[in-house]
């Protein structure tokens, strides 16, 4: 009984090595899962004329595998693992942390089980029926629990900019989650939205723009924060610019979900202000780029060698550049060309693939060998070879769907001097036919990488062991 | 879920929108100004994870700038357009503003090219080569989804190549079916016909009517219960174009062919629609889309 007053002296990283093993392994399966789908809209006859492998299942499968599968563990992962380093003490309730992971793992599960089947809300990335989306709201509390449960036991006391990113995403997602997924239920696996008409569709892209401003980029920022300076070994480049982004970003995030509904039945005045808002988040969006990027001022030549690093800071060239693209996207006379094309499907794959892809394989590179006691990865030149096939491929992917995007809206829009539309639509799609082949040849490089990622991760984890790492006395202020 | 009417939501809006604005520029103007402790390293003096510092640069002044330039775009766009709750903009647009005034300068543009034909008969227009051409760029665009490319339908679509036709197919037919478009319905008819094994002899004696393969020996039963249906599809079968009753002796199955069809047809009865499309185009425009279509099956 004495022994629970005493103080911890390490750190749990038991919650930490699960979360990233299985971020590895579900961003096989859903890249694998967005792979077929791409193969799909190339060879229609793919979908097999079976309902459960149809395009419209898998393609929530693939997006609820990349987002929640493979992008939750990986922040789940990261984020456990810098609060405890950064707050300098253990995980507050080591058993609810145990809980998360295997209570995400058994929503990843029916998840892959219930889109297949075609149990759908029909809410782009909230498809999950209510059973599930329950079970999730539990995970997400007890994350909240562990998280800053462990930031009030903190040693140190100046809470690291890194958390304030982890913390915003994990209370925005509660947020968002718990409303936008309010239904009422009319079945087991079967339920209706709380909102209705034009203020479901307003709701329910808050979510889905916040998913992405919160859960895919406050996040990952985190990760940056901590990962960057930590392989580069300098320090964050600027005290006064996190600050100002940080808070800029949170507030702005919020009110740039009405670019999603542009000319539709929402009013007037509810898409300015989505337009509106979604361009002054420019700057606060690349406030993180400049951050990350400047912190290896001093430090260029180490991106020659260190091919973690350049996972890291190529992922932040992607981030400025898809940030950059949302605003232009969210001007209405811009996205009048863009909506609904493959322009929004290559805008959010470099976001996707380049900046939340690129962070999270730089980030794990670096924690997976210290999580089993090792110096480094067990091949170097995989993560090179990785790195290569990963740039590569989006390139390749986004290269294609910009094309693809601008051809298809010009076609859907040209006009014949009678008042016709010059084109058809089935001319559209098949004037898309080889973006869609290049779009499938990036898409594979990119899942390829994931495999070498995958080897190497396994080959790591079976040379090395699981260690336990003792928490450093707190460096005194200088 | 109620709709937010009363006049404190619009100013509620207002206010956050532009406390949040000027929030962000505050913002800015603070973090410039406030001094944050520099250690000899040049760091803000926190140490964390042993090695983790923070560098207290000055925030870049193109980015700055960037960040201003927003914001006064911004503003100027909510000074010109809907945005501030009730606040209508200095521009008074609105979206079915703009989308009415484009439609407007479209129609006004095409109308000359469509007003040509307009004295033309359907049955001369339909020989034009010219108006053949958007006729059928008409039809690509807003029939095809439906009738297929080719015009020759499927099931539960008319194909309009033949000479079958649900409501007749004079050019006048024609115009009013796409003017005012159409409903065809038909009622579950098993409960008047009887038992199941009725059902099926009616659908025999159907299947006769066009030489399909039937069984004679029900065929024979069903003749007599066929009263109930001649109501609408003639003693004879030949149907009704008045009210849209499909003739039963062509051999042309719009819902299908064969007993298992024409039962479930008897069972379920059947409602099917073709939208009306005066809304969509001019006048002129449907004249020269009907002399299309009565085209496609008068060479």
């Amino acid at each position: 009984m004495q022994l629970e007053h005493a103080q911890p002296t390490t750190y749990n990283d038991k919650v930490v090595r699960q979360f990233s093993i299985m971020a590895v392994v579900w961003g096989v399966f859903g890249m694998l899962m967005g792979v077929i789908i791409a193969a799909q809209l190339v060879w229609p006859e793919l979908n097999l004329g079976l309902p459960w492998t149809s395009f419209g299942r898998l393609r929530p499968l693939h997006t609820n595998a990349v987002i929640f599968a493979f992008g939750g563990c990986a922040l789940f992962a990261t984020s456990l693992y810098v609060v405890q380093r950064t707050c300098q003490t253990r995980l507050f309730c080591g058993k609810l942390a145990s809980f998360m992971f295997w209570g995400w793992q058994a929503v990843i599960v029916a998840a892959a089980i219930s889109l297949p089947l075609g149990y759908t809300q029909g809410k782009e990335y909230a498809e999950l029926e209510w059973p599930i989306d329950i079970l999730i709201a539990i995970v997400w509390i007890s994350y909240a629990v562990v998280f800053f449960g462990t930031i009030a036991q903190r040693k140190v006391k100046h809470i690291y900019v890194a958390n304030w990113f982890y913390g915003a995403f994990i209370i925005a997602v509660a947020l968002l989650h718990i409303v936008n997924s309010a239904a009422i239920p009319a079945g087991y696996m079967k339920s209706y939205s709380a909102y209705a008409g034009v203020q479901d569709a307003m709701v329910q892209w808050w979510y889905g723009h916040n998913a992405v401003g919160f859960f895919l980029t406050a996040g990952f920022l985190g990760m940056m924060y901590y990962f960057v300076p930590k392989q580069a070994e300098r320090p964050v480049y600027s005290y006064s610019l996190s600050i100002v982004h940080f808070w800029a970003l949170i507030f702005t995030y919020m009110w740039a979900g009405p670019h999603h509904l542009h000319y539709t039945a929402l009013p007037d005045w509810t898409q300015s202000l989505g337009m509106v808002f979604s361009l002054i988040l420019l700057a606060p969006s690349w406030g993180g780029m400049i951050n990350g990027i400047m912190t290896l001022s001093g430090a260029w030549h180490k991106l020659r060698t260190d091919p973690i690093l350049r996972f890291l800071i190529v992922s932040l060239s992607f981030y400025g550049m898809s940030t950059f693209e949302g605003p232009m996207m969210a001007i209405k006379t811009v996205n009048a060309l863009s909506h609904y094309t493959d322009w929004t499907v290559g805008h959010v794959h470099s976001g996707a693939l380049g900046w939340v892809g690129l962070i999270s394989m730089g980030s794990l590179y670096y924690m997976i060998p210290r999580l089993f006691g090792q110096k480094q990865m067990y091949s170097v030149k995989a993560i090179e070879l990785h790195f290569w096939l990963a740039t590569i491929g989006i390139v390749l992917y986004i290269a294609a769907l910009w094309i693809s995007g601008v051809m298809e809206g010009l076609m859907w829009r040209a006009m014949n001097a009678d008042g016709t539309l010059a084109y058809t639509f089935v001319e559209s799609v098949k004037a898309k036919f080889p973006y869609y082949f290049t779009r499938l040849l990036g898409g594979s490089l990119y899942l390829s990488g994931m495999l070498v990622m995958l080897w190497n991760t396994y080959k790591t984890a079976t040379n090395g062991k699981p260690v336990v790492v003792n928490i450093p006395p707190v460096t005194a202020h200088a | 879920m109620s709709d937010f009417v009363h006049g404190f939501w619009p100013a509620f809006i207002t206010a956050i929108s532009l406390g949040g604005i000027f929030g962000c520029v505050l913002l800015l103007w603070f973090a410039s100004k406030v001094k944050v402790n520099v250690a000899d390293d040049g760091s803000n003096g926190h140490v964390w994870d042993e090695d983790l510092r923070e560098m207290n640069n000055p925030m870049p002044m193109w980015w700055v700038g960037l960040f201003i330039i927003t914001v006064i775009f911004g503003l100027s766009y909510l000074f010109l357009f809907p945005g501030l709750g009730t606040y209508a903009g200095k521009l008074g647009w609105t979206e079915i503003k703009e989308y009415e005034a484009e439609v407007a300068k479209t129609n006004a543009a095409i109308a000359p090219i469509y007003a040509k034909y307009a004295a033309t008969s359907v049955e001369d227009l339909a020989k034009n080569e010219e108006a053949k051409g958007i006729g059928q760029r008409l039809f690509l665009n807003n029939c095809a989804q439906c009738h297929g490319s080719d015009a020759r339908g499927s099931r539960g679509f008319p194909n309009l190549t033949d000479h079958d036709w649900l409501h007749g197919g004079s050019p006048e037919k024609i115009k009013e079916t796409i003017v005012n478009g159409r409903i065809g319905m038909m009622p579950p008819m098993a409960g008047a016909l009887g038992t199941e094994d009725d059902v099926k002899n009616v659908a025999n004696y159907v299947l006769s009517l066009s030489g399909s393969m039937y069984d004679s020996g029900r065929a024979g039963a069903g003749k007599a219960k066929f009263g109930v249906c001649a109501a609408c599809h003639g003693a004879d079968g030949k149907g009704n174009p008045m009210i849209g009753a499909p003739n039963l002796t062509d051999n042309i199955w719009l819902h299908g062919a064969g007993e298992a069809a024409i039962i479930k047809r008897i069972h379920e009865g059947k409602v099917n629609q073709m939208p009306a499309w005066q809304t969509k185009f001019t006048p002129e425009q449907i004249h020269v889309l009907t002399a299309y279509v009565w085209g496609l099956s008068n060479k």
